[in-house]
């Protein structure tokens, strides 16, 4: 049995080390090919129509005129008479034309009589949805009523957050091209190696039949795995269109409608505690929604899991509206901002310090020691003890405050398949089904098989997102750098074990006595008694060695590649103008555990992004429904607001990069970094103003909603 | 309005929607008002009016290029299906995100928010006229080092609205390069890395 595990962490060479991202210079040269900017020989355009109504049958549909215009080529109906639409925007029928502007004036002119239906957008308020509600059935733990009772103290809290939208840069879309017996699939997606059983499925077709390539993607979050309708019935309109490629992306408004969301979380909360900050009672009465099909149910209490007495009830409610995707760690962000946000209102009523608080209670977490350390790491980031003050301490026109959120996550590597092959001119090639979504996979795989001959990153080429390559992995979960990792570890190794064979008896050294370092291979320890890698390279003459490697999920952790569970602590500074309610970030601090980083340079990347989409949620982004149209009223970005660079404050990421971290293995990083931030801004903010502003995004009107009614109750 | 030319008085300012925007607070409907209005305005102007491709001739990266487009086609459009210049990205097609900037005259232009007849006449410069991968420009080569870019796609517009700035403000400060680049948007978080590369490039291409 091969020996795959990892390099010591002082004798890595390439792993490790920081590198700038392969890719880099490609996407910053604007010359980088992403599936939205191909221009194939040929290539049509489609165009959708979308539904215009939240609920709604269609009665009946017309394509006569749109077919007879000049430059169309199909039409196909989608949602034919007697079919029901659940949201507006609902893909209703599409076109394609030889130019993108006669696609949508032939949109235009498809007729539809629908029967409207009547719907429901909003939850913020429960009593207001009616049917729409779904209990999820109460469960309970302990003894709650009798432990409220005895606590010194208890909260009561609401809490919200709405429905935000992943919009991606580059929009959901593909170029699609069925001709003969194949589909051409050129898609912007997660999941390069399934996508293409999935279209096929869609085309009743052969798995086979369906080749998917991709360089590139220009954001997902979560929101890119399956093949949906611009691959279907693009394809399909490729075929009715003598087989000419058709490229059919959305717009933003069509993006921000139906491209995905994340489902809002709102709880009423009640949290009782001993005199020492203790808690020992928890209640909570959850609701949240992602469209029809209800939504997430936020996994409260969250991280402090093991409170001995607690009564959940949770609701799930349906709406018209866009369909919810996997958002950058599906509900944790959601049941972060609950549950610390109730934790921190709590140590308020004590009066205490809620790092204390916190400090105290992750006692009740899978993970105490390394919380304990993190909260400690991040206060000193943060110079908490010497910016926190007790509520109502801030008194001017400007407030500053602190606040702090946690995190956890899986995060073991997925399932992945990978070829290795060593060339006689001493190149590497790997293959791999996987994709690069932006957080460095390219770079890292060639860092891992870099190491693994002991060679420079420019002896490796990476090919990737391509489904005739092995297969790997949808990315997300925070499963691709550990899949990938393993696979092409394990791969490399097994080609590198060949090629020692080859070069042993020449060398008279056995082959399980050689290693690869520093461009050669040598018998271990023994620089004199070797060959450069190019020597040995030539001794395969006009062969090649070519070796599988593979990661099974079951098996990782007692191989050690791999593993789960990630920690985390975020802290936020912000400062509060109560004249106008608006909230500015001053500080952020990221504490984030990990096992063995790769690279740390695009790891760091990771995070900073992940915080400042945390500044989005927390500040500035909500998807906005209008109660009577039932229509997304910001499905643009001017009023779908992003925070932009003079928006973020500073940011202070700490990776935990310790060699009893690193011996863990590889754990994923997308998603433990996207959790915190928010909760940590919406203490913070509490903090700075002395009262809780229960629903982010901390607009200016919900702050200087939560003073007013501050100023009443008091 | 009967000529090219005139039109492109009338709506000169219109041709910067990022100074436009810069001046004043405004709203989606006034913007989305503006482009109907170039639009009908444009249609209207004579030879080129009509439904139908017609033919210009563009000044793109220092050559005249020919193409044949509908009057309504956006400048944004006509670089990216009908001269494959794709550096230049749609993604809100309206004029707030920054991922279609390119230079028109001199001057940063959000390139979904100008008709491509109204550029007819202009010195016109996409991203493909700095340097590619191999020879790559002082502020690109400063964003591959900082890691100011992920997934990558609003990267082309920010390397466009740096490389502007830069060249007006050769010595800015951090407040006025987060100003500066405040017309733009990047979706996976890439501002940290972004101001030491702007920063960078602003030393790198001082001492040049
Ligand atoms: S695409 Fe032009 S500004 Fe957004
Ligand atoms: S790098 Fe993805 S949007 Fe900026």
């Amino acid at each position: 049995m091969p020996e795959y595990s990892w390099p010591p962490m002082n004798k890595r060479a390439v792993m490790g080390k920081s590198f700038d991202r392969l890719d880099g210079p490609q996407k910053a040269s604007g010359r980088a090919k992403y599936s939205s900017d191909l221009n194939k020989p040929g290539q049509l355009f489609g165009v959708f129509l979308h539904s215009p109504h939240a609920h709604a049958k269609v009665k009946s549909i017309d394509i006569s005129a749109a077919k007879a215009m000049e430059g169309v080529t199909a039409v196909r109906i989608i949602a034919g008479p007697g079919a029901e639409l659940q949201w507006a925007g609902a893909e209703v029928a599409i076109v394609s034309a030889v130019r993108e502007e006669i696609a949508k004036d032939a949109i235009r002119a498809i007729k539809v009589d629908y029967e409207i239906l009547p719907h429901v957008v909003q939850e913020q308020d429960l009593s207001k949805v009616g049917s729409r509600a779904k209990a999820a059935g109460e469960q309970v733990t302990g003894d709650p009523d009798k432990a409220f009772k005895e606590a010194a103290a208890v909260i009561d809290g609401q809490y919200g957050c709405p429905v935000i939208t992943h919009c991606c840069l580059e929009p959901h879309g593909n170029v699609v091209q069925w001709t003969g017996g194949t589909v051409n699939l050129w898609p912007s997606t997660q999941a390069v190696s399934s996508i293409g059983g999935d279209l096929a499925k869609q085309l009743e077709i052969p798995a086979t039949d369906v080749k998917v390539q991709m360089d590139h993607v220009g954001g997902g979050f979560g929101s890119k795995f399956p093949s949906d309708r611009w691959g279907s019935e693009g394809a399909k309109l490729s075929k009715e269109s003598g087989g000419r490629p058709v490229k059919v992306y959305l717009d933003r408004s069509n993006e921000l409608t139906i491209g995905g969301v994340r489902p809002s979380a709102f709880a009423k909360i009640k949290v009782g505690a001993n005199a020492d900050g203790k808690i020992i009672a928890w209640q909570s009465e959850s609701w949240a929604s992602g469209g029809v099909g209800g939504g997430g149910m936020p996994p409260i209490p969250y991280v402090m899991t093991k409170i001995e007495n607690f009564r959940l009830n949770h609701t799930a409610v349906s709406l018209n509206a866009g369909p919810a995707r996997a958002w950058r760690a599906p509900n944790h962000p959601q049941a972060s901002f609950l549950t610390c946000s109730a934790l921190e209102d709590l140590a308020a009523k004590l009066n205490m310090d809620p790092w204390d608080l916190f400090h105290k209670n992750v006692e009740m977490s899978a993970r105490p020691e390394v919380y304990r350390k993190q909260l400690v790491k991040a206060a000193e980031l943060m110079d908490w003890k010497k910016k926190w003050h007790p509520r109502g301490a801030e008194t001017g026109n400007i407030r500053r405050g602190v606040g702090l959120g946690m995190a956890t996550w899986g995060g073991a590597g997925h399932a992945s398949k990978c070829k290795v092959s060593i060339n006689a001119d001493g190149t590497i090639e790997v293959e791999i089904g996987s994709q690069d979504i932006g957080t460095g996979t390219r770079t890292c795989i060639t860092q891992v098989a870099a190491e693994t001959f002991g060679l420079p990153m420019s002896a490796v080429r990476v090919k990737l997102g391509d489904n005739a390559f092995p297969a790997s992995g949808p990315s997300g979960g925070s499963t691709t750098i550990g899949g990938v990792s393993s696979s092409t570890r394990k791969a490399a190794v097994n080609a590198l074990e060949k090629l020692f064979e080859r070069v042993s008896p020449g060398l008279g050294v056995p082959a399980d006595q050689l290693e690869a370092v520093d461009n050669k291979i040598q018998q271990k320890g023994n620089p004199a008694k070797g060959l450069t890698w190019k020597q040995a390279c030539q001794k395969l003459g006009v062969d090649r060695i070519s070796e599988m490697g593979e990661n099974v999920p079951a098996q990782a952790a007692k191989e050690g590649l791999n593993t789960l569970g990630a920690a985390g602590i975020q802290m936020a500074e912000v400062e509060v103008d109560v004249e106008t309610g608006i909230v500015r970030m001053r500080k952020m601090v990221a504490v984030q555990d990990c096992g063995l980083v790769v690279n740390p340079k695009t790891a760091a990347s990771q995070v900073y992004g992940a915080c400042i989409m945390s500044i989005c949620s927390g500040l500035m982004e909500e998807r906005v429904m209008d109660r009577v149209t039932g229509h997304v009223l910001n499905d643009d970005m001017e009023f779908y607001k992003l925070a932009g660079m003079g928006d973020i404050g500073e940011i202070v990421v700490h990776m935990d990069i310790t060699p009893e971290n690193d011996k863990r293995g590889i754990i994923g990083l997308g998603e433990p970094c996207a959790i915190g931030g928010l909760a940590a801004i919406a203490n913070a903010a509490a903090n700075a103003l002395g009262v809780r502003v229960p629903m982010v995004p901390l607009t200016p009107d919900r702050v200087l909603a939560a003073l007013s009614s501050d100023r009443r109750n008091a | 309005m009967s000529s090219i030319k005139d039109k492109e008085k009338q709506t000169k300012p219109a041709v910067s929607r990022r100074g436009f925007l810069g001046g004043a607070s405004v709203g989606g409907g006034l913007l989305a008002t503006s482009l109907a209005v170039q639009e009908a305005d444009a249609q209207a102007a004579g030879k080129l009016s009509g439904l139908g491709e017609v033919a210009i001739t563009l000044n793109i990266n220092g050559k005249p290029t020919n193409l044949a487009v509908e009057p309504r086609v956006t400048l944004l459009d006509a670089l990216r299906h009908k001269l494959d210049l794709t550096g230049a990205k749609r993604v809100c097609d309206r004029g707030t995100c920054g991922a279609c900037t390119i230079m028109v005259n001199g001057k940063t232009v959000y390139g979904c928010s100008v008709l491509a007849i109204d550029a007819v006449g202009k010195q016109i410069a996409t991203i493909e006229s700095l340097g590619g991968p191999g020879k790559l420009h002082p502020v690109s080569a400063a964003f591959v080092k900082h890691d100011a870019q992920q997934c990558g796609y609003c990267t082309p517009g920010f390397v466009m609205a740096a490389k502007a700035f830069l060249d007006k403000n050769p010595n800015p400060t951090r407040e006025q390069v987060q100003k500066g680049l405040s017309g733009n948007i990047c979706r996976c978080g890439t501002y940290v890395g972004m101001r030491e590369a702007v920063l960078e490039a602003s030393r790198s291409m001082r001492n040049a």
